[in-house]
């Protein structure tokens, strides 16, 4: 019994940990108050300014549409390789398989510098196209593990059972292991638009100044001065991303039936 | 319809030997057991039929046409596999029509083929289900039908009743061997369980180490199964050691028995009477109890004969005047034909 309550609290400290600047910032961006005053006084005003903000709405829906091109491009490469790497085996397989990962691990204060230098020596530079290139790289291992993952649970009977009805390799992809890949797809798509959607480091690295993502533009809007019209963006960014982690993680479950 | 051949089929994985030389015919309509412990060849021997083993050596005909370089997908053939292989993301009739399908038979068509053999395997209303919404019984059926449907030349059976609870697999077999006849097509298939075999087959092969050692109808080669792994492997047997003589076979223990060829004998365990009392056949051993075991109407007695255990099954009334308890010598006798000699010591 005590151990349950001591547990119980524990996991309460830590939400709590994880959740309270998130949801302070959350109800100041509904307070009156331009300096973050107490008591609370309700408010969408700075929700309403927001929408009038040009330069906001403009640096969102860019952070949108890179974050749909990256999700789609990302996960076309990603799922072609993950399929690549479960089908075949060749040498080298292993030590490709462990190159994809550390990706993930290194900072991404290292990897964008080291896209700044790489995209100025190929004659890339700054700009869109290289905001694009350097989501897709980030969000690619992402890709590769999920549908990875979904792919171990396929069982290899069933090409072979499709293949003994007649089917060629094309069907044999597109029939019997697409549909079983589907939902690490999804998930890789979903993890692939919030590693772009939230990016911050490197499109500060990449982006020119004129066109910031959402991110960038904020952390600038900081730096020159901190209105409530940040909180209400912030909390919007918040509830996107945690609604695609969550609709990501339920595809993601791995190994489950569907 | 087609006979199946494999002619000196070989196939080796680094030093291990999966098949060697094996030469077999598979009748054309016949159900045909490949049945042999795990590791025997069995299953590589059903791939390489299938196409999805490559062997090393030898050639494969179905009907006359030689398939060793021909690829799965275009062999005709119809395979179960073990746990069904359904496609979870079709219905049953999707299931079943996707040979059809993925072979452009048009819809009208297809849709009335797969009725038909809905109702062959019985499971004519249940086309809209999902695979994970059967029984086992149910996706065995499923499988069996989805295999069928494209009138294969031939039907691979992997090991189709190893997933279904004792009591389903019984009527499983009926019901395989129904559909198999209804059809008339050529089946192979593969299991471990050697009373599946002798229930189904026209015909056995058994194979160990990837050779085949014996093959014929199952009576046949239960009744003479000429080596001692063949009499071990099938069915249950006692094997004891002798010496030839020209007078028959003498056994460790010095007895003789008459008119016995070969290097050792095997004796079923249902063959075999126990007594008290001396027999008056020469066909004899004398042999110490060691336990008597009852299970209802049958009766198994456990002996030693010469540090060797020995296994004897009969009606348990048949026991009556054994002890209960072990400990006692007793005779063991057999007809003289019971007696199934061996080419080879045990």
């Amino acid at each position: 019994m005590i151990r349950h309550v001591v547990a119980r609290g524990y996991l309460g400290l830590i939400l709590i940990f994880l959740y309270a600047p998130i949801v302070v910032m959350a109800v100041m961006s509904l307070n009156a108050s331009e300096f973050y005053a107490l008591p609370f006084r309700f408010s969408t005003e700075w929700y309403e300014r927001l929408f009038t903000n040009a330069e906001i709405l403009a640096a969102a829906w860019r952070s949108v549409w890179i974050a749909l091109v990256v999700a789609v491009v990302a996960t076309a490469l990603g799922t072609m390789a993950t399929l690549a790497l479960w089908r075949h085996d060749f040498p080298g397989k292993r030590i490709l398989q462990a190159l994809l990962f550390p990706p993930i691990a290194v900072p991404w204060l290292i990897t964008g510098t080291a896209m700044l230098i790489f995209f100025f020596g190929v004659g890339i530079g700054r700009g869109t196209p290289a905001v694009i290139i350097g989501h897709v790289a980030l969000a690619l291992p992402y890709v590769i593990v999920t549908v990875f993952a979904r792919m171990q649970s396929f069982d290899r009977a069933l090409e072979e059972a499709a293949r003994s009805l007649g089917a060629r390799p094309l069907i044999v992809a597109r029939k019997v292991i697409l549909p079983h890949a589907a939902p690490g797809i999804i998930a890789g798509a979903l993890f692939a638009f919030a590693v772009s959607f939230d990016q911050f480091v490197v499109s500060y690295f990449l982006a020119e100044p004129g066109d910031s993502t959402l991110p960038v533009l904020i952390y600038s809007a900081i730096r020159k001065g901190f209105t409530p019209e940040i909180n209400a963006v912030s909390t919007i960014i918040i509830v996107i991303s945690m609604a695609i982690m969550i609709v990501g993680a339920r595809y993601a479950k791995f190994g489950g039936t569907r | 319809m087609s006979e199946v051949r494999v002619e000196t089929l070989s196939k080796f994985y680094g030093p291990t030997k999966a098949l060697e030389d094996v030469t077999l015919t598979f009748p054309d309509g016949g159900f045909f057991g490949l049945l042999g412990p795990s590791g025997s060849g069995k299953t590589t021997l059903l791939r390489a039929i299938a196409g999805f083993v490559q062997p090393d050596r030898g050639r494969i005909f179905i009907g006359d046409q030689p398939v060793e370089h021909v690829a799965v997908e275009d062999r005709n053939i119809g395979m179960v596999f073990q746990n069904y292989a359904l496609f979870p993301n079709m219905t049953v009739a999707e299931n079943i029509g996707f040979g059809l399908e993925v072979r452009r038979i048009p819809a009208v068509d297809r849709s009335r083929r797969v009725s038909e053999v809905l109702e062959l395997v019985q499971l004519g209303p249940l086309g809209t289900r999902k695979p994970s919404e059967l029984s086992g019984g149910q996706r065995q059926r499923v499988a069996m039908a989805r295999a069928i449907v494209t009138r294969p030349r031939v039907l691979l059976l992997d090991e189709p009743l190893s997933a279904l609870d004792r009591a389903l697999r019984v009527e499983m077999q009926i019901e395989l061997k129904r559909i198999q006849r209804e059809v008339g097509i050529t089946t192979i298939f593969v299991t471990h369980d050697q009373e599946e075999a002798l229930t189904l087959s026209d015909e056995i092969g058994i194979l160990k180490e990837g050779r085949l050692v014996r093959h014929g109808p199952p009576r046949a080669v239960y009744d003479d199964p000429q080596d001692p792994f063949t009499a071990r492997f099938l069915g249950e047997a006692n094997i004891l050691a002798g010496t030839p003589e020209s007078g028959g076979l003498r056994l460790a223990d010095g007895t003789l028995l008459p008119g016995v060829s070969g290097q050792s004998i095997a004796l079923r365990p249902e063959t075999l009477t126990a007594s008290l009392d001396e027999p008056t056949t020469p066909h004899r051993i004398y042999a110490r109890l060691v336990q008597r075991i009852f299970s209802g109407a049958m009766g198994t007695c456990i002996l030693d004969w010469q540090g060797q255990s020995l296994k004897l099954t009969a009606p348990d009334r048949a026991l009556g005047q054994l002890p209960e308890t072990g400990g006692p010598m007793v005779w063991l006798s057999w007809p003289a034909s019971a007696a199934l000699p061996l080419r080879d010591p045990p």
